[in-house]
């Protein structure tokens, strides 16, 4: 079946460096994801920063000038939209939780994903490197639309660019490998008994946006290439002047980035489901109609992305279409919601801290999601578009299935990934800081974006309507928010590399869980488990009358 | 199986390509003109040579279904040569066209002529490369089922330059 079924002794290296084991893989993933999370957290803290003393200088970075601070918008929101997110969400947790959740010994091509790993990692090397190039990072946004990106006369950064378009290239070529070995390792791995509707909720998840992110990222690329001959070659795909068409990338970029977002949303919204039923002790509410959602998420989502694009200027008759399905799509997210809501309905809840994590994530969702109605109609949009409150509704909407459901992800399967137990006292001070400081952070932005206040505008005292007490003072709570939630992060730090070291020991199933992954040992040694379970029932079976206890795992026979 | 997964990832790069060089050309009719400069008859016998290729790969399954490895690899080397017969022909259409002036920033058309048919290019050496990998490990007998795989992928390289040809070259 797989090269790392045989158990064998290795050195250090082939066995924590160049392993083809999927939980060493997915740990790489994990760690190197939460190293650049640490680099957009420090980037958020300068915007932050300096939007809050505009012409003063931002402590352990010094004085910015508009070029820089472009540089360092554009890179904070790549890193952890692309190194942060896709690397922990899409690549950490399918990778450990695929294999055994279906109570495989491996990936069903383990060098693939060792190739996928160092493929990222070396995207991750050029992406930093290209704050060190002459004429720093890439400044045109995360979007690199052109002309921005396509001439260093626009944003100044000129190597920058052709670095950073390199690394997402390098990068999506690594998350093409390890996606194809997701969509193969669940259609193909399955234990007996296991059919697609015996699947644990993440899995299904994965499984849809890791297929969502194949079909998507084909057009971006085609873009990129395009948007680097122009850059390269000369050509004039996104020149006017040469007979091209810059909205042209707009289009190419957002049939990506909109799926994209929902590659991101549904594998944060799996691991929400895997928690809330092992936390009120009950099914979870809506099996099939939330799988069912999942799909038809991942199916709208190719038909919104123009929404992106409402004053760019595309024929009015367009708008209304992709408005129209914009507000649609809103319909399935409404159906895991709500669902996610009746599983808690009357259930012995359990407030522990991957619990928490995981009602936060629904809390904050929610305020992302009913921003979100704002911005798809275009007659509030034209208004709103390119204002803090797009930013605010942004993080909104993606910070809770990010930062929240990763939080709650890794609270929930430490025990598995390392054998011992966090520290619940950290984990809840780590929870609540986070939850006050995105709060803080957010809930002003909503207001600056009212006032007028741009995105990427280094210094919002030019302008009369920011120049104002509210806003100065809006500007500052912002700020402190930062300062909360950042600060907010040392006890989760605390919590993990003590946990490592001198946590409790787990055992094999510390939440009693019903999924196949609780029946390994903690931690799974190479090949995961003795031979692959037999599966004789869905993975939500709480609190079944007929049983003495409150849980039924998938593989017991009675 | 994931052969068949990467070849839908590939399908949708070559896509979004070509759909937006077809938007261009709806709105550029102009552009047929620029297209008659395309060499039409280096193009056809690149054709040509792509297909009889193909059909070496389909060969070469065949032998190796039926556990003759030496007969297969054979095939696969006929296989790699087309691809040498298609990039040398290749590469006298690019110098010819460039001597004549019709580099890739002339205009969008050309930006795309050889975008598309050097993202092509690529394909064919990935490909030359596979199967020249595989080759050297079924004449040996191992692995005879990756023959089938670098056959799939060869034959989406040759629809995808099915798709080019006329678009390309056959647009004026």
């Amino acid at each position: 079946m797989s090269d790392g079924a045989h158990a064998h002794p290795e050195s250090f290296i082939s066995k924590y460096v160049f392993s083809v084991d999927h939980k060493v893989i997915a740990v790489q993933y994990l760690l190197t994801g939460m190293v650049m999370g640490l680099v957009g957290g420090f980037l958020a803290y300068v915007i932050r920063m300096q939007l809050a003393e505009p012409t003063g200088s931002v402590p352990g970075y010094g004085t910015l000038n508009f070029v820089e601070y472009n540089a360092v918008v554009t890179m904070h929101g790549t890193i952890m939209i692309f190194w942060v997110a896709m690397p922990i969400l899409l690549a950490a947790f399918s990778n450990l939780l695929i294999p055994l959740m279906l109570g495989a010994d491996d990936m069903a091509f383990p060098k693939l994903n060792r190739l996928s790993y160092w493929t990222f990692l070396l995207s991750t090397v050029v992406l930093v490197s290209s704050f060190f190039v002459p004429g720093g990072a890439a400044a045109g946004g995360w979007t690199s639309y052109p002309p921005l990106s396509a001439s260093a006369a626009y944003s100044g950064g000129h190597l920058g660019v052709t670095f950073w378009l390199l690394a997402v290239v390098l990068e999506f070529a690594a998350f093409l490998m390890g996606g194809i070995n997701f969509i193969v390792t669940i259609i193909n791995m399955r234990p007996r008994g296991m059919g697609f509707f015996e699947l644990p909720i993440v899995i299904w998840m994965q499984f849809v946006a890791a297929i969502v992110f194949m079909l998507s990222v084909g057009p971006l690329l085609a873009g990129g290439i395009m948007l680097l001959l122009d850059r390269v070659v000369g050509t004039g795909f996104y020149d006017p002047a040469a007979g091209g068409d810059p909205i042209l990338f707009q289009h190419l970029f957002w049939f990506f980035g909109h799926p994209e977002v929902y590659v991101i949303f549904l594998p944060g919204m799996g691991i929400i489901g895997e928690i809330l039923p092992v936390f009120s002790r009950k099914p979870l509410f809506g099996y099939r109609m939330i799988v069912w959602a999942s799909i038809a998420t991942g199916v709208m989502s190719f038909i919104v992305w123009a929404h992106h694009q409402f004053i760019a200027g595309i024929d009015p008759r367009l708008a209304t279409p992709f408005s129209i399905t914009t507000i649609m799509i809103s319909v399935p997210v409404a159906v895991m919601i709500f669902s996610y809501l009746a599983t808690l309905w009357r259930g012995s809840i359990e407030f522990t801290t991957p619990m928490l994590f995981a009602v936060g994530t629904l809390v904050l969702f929610l305020l992302g999601g009913v921003t979100g109605i704002h911005l798809g109609t275009p007659a509030t949009d034209i208004f709103l578009h390119d204002t803090y409150f797009v930013v605010a509704h942004f993080h909104y909407a993606l910070i809770p299935p990010v930062f929240m459901a990763f939080f709650a992800g890794i609270y929930f399967w430490y025990p598995k990934m390392f054998g011992r137990m966090m520290n619940e006292t950290l984990g809840k001070v780590h929870f609540w800081l986070t939850m006050i400081g995105i709060n803080v952070i957010f809930q002003p932005q909503f207001a600056l974006g009212f006032m007028g206040h741009q995105r990427r505008i280094a210094n919002p005292l030019l302008f009369d309507s920011l120049n104002t007490v509210q806003a100065i003072e809006l500007q500052w709570l912002s700020t402190i928010g930062v300062l909360i939630l950042l600060p907010g992060q040392i006890p989760f730090l605390v919590a993990f590399v003590r946990g490592f070291f001198s946590g409790e020991e787990a055992g094999a199933n510390p939440w009693r869980a019903n999924t196949l992954e609780w029946v390994a040992p903690s931690p799974p040694p190479h090949g995961n488990f003795a031979e692959q379970p037999q599966v004789y029932r869905g993975p939500y079976e709480y609190s079944r009358p007929d049983r003495e206890e409150d849980w039924f795992p998938q593989n017991l026979a009675s | 199986m994931a052969m068949w997964w990467f070849l839908a990832s590939e399908i949708v790069i070559f896509g979004g390509l070509v759909f937006t060089y077809l938007l261009f050309l709806w709105r550029y009719p102009e552009w047929t003109e620029e297209a008659a400069h395309t060499l039409t008859n280096a193009g056809a016998i690149n054709t040509f040579v792509l297909l009889t290729s193909s059909y070496f790969v389909v060969l070469a399954h065949d032998a190796a279904h039926h556990e003759r490895y030496q007969k297969a690899a054979r095939l696969l080397a006929l296989t790699v040569a087309g691809g040498f017969v298609f990039l040398a022909v290749k590469t006298y259409e690019y110098s010819h066209e460039i001597h004549a002036g019709f580099v890739p920033a002339r205009s969008v058309f050309w930006s795309f002529y050889y975008t598309l048919t050097g993202l092509h290019a690529l394909h064919v050496i990935g490909g030359m490369v596979a199967m020249t990998v595989v080759a050297l490990a079924v004449r040996k007998g191992q692995n005879p089922q990756r023959v089938e795989y670098v056959g799939i992928y060869w034959h989406f390289v040759d629809v995808v330059w099915i798709f080019l040809f006329p678009l390309l070259y056959l647009a004026s």
